[in-house]
């Protein structure tokens, strides 16, 4: 089996345009919430969400190609122009025939649905605009990048709700590394800022009123965010023969379902998908040294995930760095695994283990190195990136630094 | 409180959790009746409904209990006629 180096990567989210602006919100600890601009709040019970503030489409693309994607799928292709320039891939008719492409995504285009079925059920209009659907379809993201790039191989998209992104990340990895494909454009997009996607989160009461504070006792609840990030992945061989900057490799996936409750999360669930993302990178719990977090920072999340890492790790959990970066970016559904994959790799790779931002009060439900507030220098060899998801659909990345 | 408003209640969690009505009463526990936390929020969402009244997650996180859970929206139902006589 062939190693797989990250050789591009590329994020736009409420921590910046741009891979660079994210990584310098997460090594200042700089948390991108505020209050919601591109939905109407005012018949909402919480005000806040991690926007890309300011967001147009005119920068990036020209107002006719721009009719064509909803902002989940703007996103995925200004994520993947980043990281495809970042890895300098040189397209040959060869690659572009068997480059992979596979993305996650929670809702989808759910915001250009919103608009057009308040077009007929409210505003009694007979007809809904012919793009909706073409709009609205998850896998759009994917369909773009390819079209952007005339990429032609297996391209896909994985929607596991909060977990796309990491089974979407561990399906290019296991395909890169099996020799499937000798290059995968990989990562999450998400945009759910719509007033019907907003009130359905308030419905389930999981959203906090003012901030995200995972692992807090004064935390109230997840904070919504948008965004996308992309991952270029190769064979590491083939990487270091081209002379390619290589992030970090990825050495590991695990996946698992809960099987029990389908909001609740299980800590049993958590604890499988971590065991089987170390047993497939050959690892042992003592060598990872940080673990970005799913954090959520609903009541339940972080007191389970917790006691999952203290059954995988044990009196190693004791050592851990373990931080949720959700605490700074939101947290942007079928994105986030994306996002957070994206900030183990900058961990790994600059020596910088991000923080959990908004922390106030120690909980002793969560009694782990939680690295309140301030971005910790170290150099960690192994970390992991979890991502549990609503339905109980778990999936685990392990990391490895390139020293 | 009311008869009427606490039979009401007893109504809406019968309905949503799809029990039997003589099997909920006023002295119900939600951990004994087996009330998860998907549960209860559709149980508010009901009661939203029924009262027209908005539950606010403040007046619901300490909520144990089918009493409890009464007293609640006997203060939001009196608020909310307090303010529409204010109105008025």
């Amino acid at each position: 089996m062939r190693r797989v180096a990250i050789t591009g990567i590329g994020a736009i989210s409420a921590l910046g345009r741009n891979t660079a602006e994210f990584a310098e919100a997460l090594r200042e600890g700089r948390s991108g919430i505020g209050p919601i601009e591109s939905a109407d709040v005012s018949q909402l019970r919480f005000q806040n969400g991690a926007e890309v503030k300011g967001y147009s489409h005119a920068p990036y693309f020209d107002d006719r190609r721009a009719d064509f994607l909803d902002r989940f799928a703007q996103f995925a292709v200004i994520a993947a122009r980043e990281a495809v320039a970042d890895a300098a891939i040189q397209w040959t008719p060869e690659l572009c025939e068997t480059a992979a492409i596979i993305t996650g995504s929670c809702v989808g285009g759910q915001s250009t649905e919103d608009t057009g079925f308040h077009e007929v059920y409210k505003l009694g209009h007979s007809r809904v605009h012919p793009l909706t659907i073409p709009k609205t379809m998850a896998n759009a993201g994917a369909s773009h990048i390819s079209i952007e790039f005339g990429i032609t191989g297996p391209s896909f998209t994985i929607s596991t709700a909060c977990s796309s992104a990491g089974h979407a990340i561990g399906q290019a990895y296991w395909m890169v590394r099996t020799g499937i494909t000798e290059l995968a454009l990989t990562g999450g997009s998400e945009a759910p800022f719509s007033f019907g996607i907003l009130k359905a989160w308030e419905a389930m009461r999981v959203v906090s009123p003012d901030t995200c504070r995972p692992f807090s006792k004064g935390r109230r609840g997840m904070i919504l965010g948008e965004g996308a990030a992309m991952l270029v992945l190769e064979p590491l061989d083939a990487a270091l023969a081209r002379g390619a900057r290589i992030h970090a490799e990825i050495v590991g996936f695990g996946m698992s379902a809960d099987a029990c409750h389908i909001t609740q999360p299980s800590a049993e669930g958590a604890a499988r998908a971590m065991r089987a993302a170390l047993r497939d990178g050959g690892l042992q719990p003592e060598q990872i040294g940080y673990i970005n977090a799913h954090g959520t920072a609903t009541p339940a999340n972080d007191p389970t995930e917790v006691a999952a890492i203290r059954a995988v790790f044990g009196a190693h959990a004791e050592r851990l760095a373990v931080s949720s970066t959700k605490s700074m970016h939101g947290h942007a559904l079928g994105a986030a695994a994306a996002l957070e994959c994206l900030a183990t790799i900058l961990a790994l790779r600059d020596g910088v283990l991000p923080p959990t931002a908004n922390f106030n009060e120690p909980d002793p439900e969560c009694d782990l190195d939680v690295i309140p507030n301030q971005a910790r220098e170290a150099k960690v060899e192994y970390a992991l990136s979890n991502s549990f998801a609503f339905g109980g659909l778990n999936a685990v990345l392990a990391l490895r630094s390139r020293g | 409180m009311s008869d009427e408003l606490i039979q009401r209640v007893l109504k809406v969690i019968a309905t949503s959790k799809r029990i039997p009505l003589e099997t909920v009463s006023i002295d119900g526990d939600f951990q004994q009746m087996g009330i998860d936390s998907m549960d209860a929020v559709e149980i508010l969402f009901a009661l939203e409904n029924e009262f027209d009244i908005s539950i606010p997650d403040d007046e619901v996180r300490n909520v144990r209990n089918i009493r409890q859970m009464c007293e609640g929206v006997e203060k939001l139902v009196a608020a909310k006629s307090a303010g529409t006589q204010a109105a008025q």
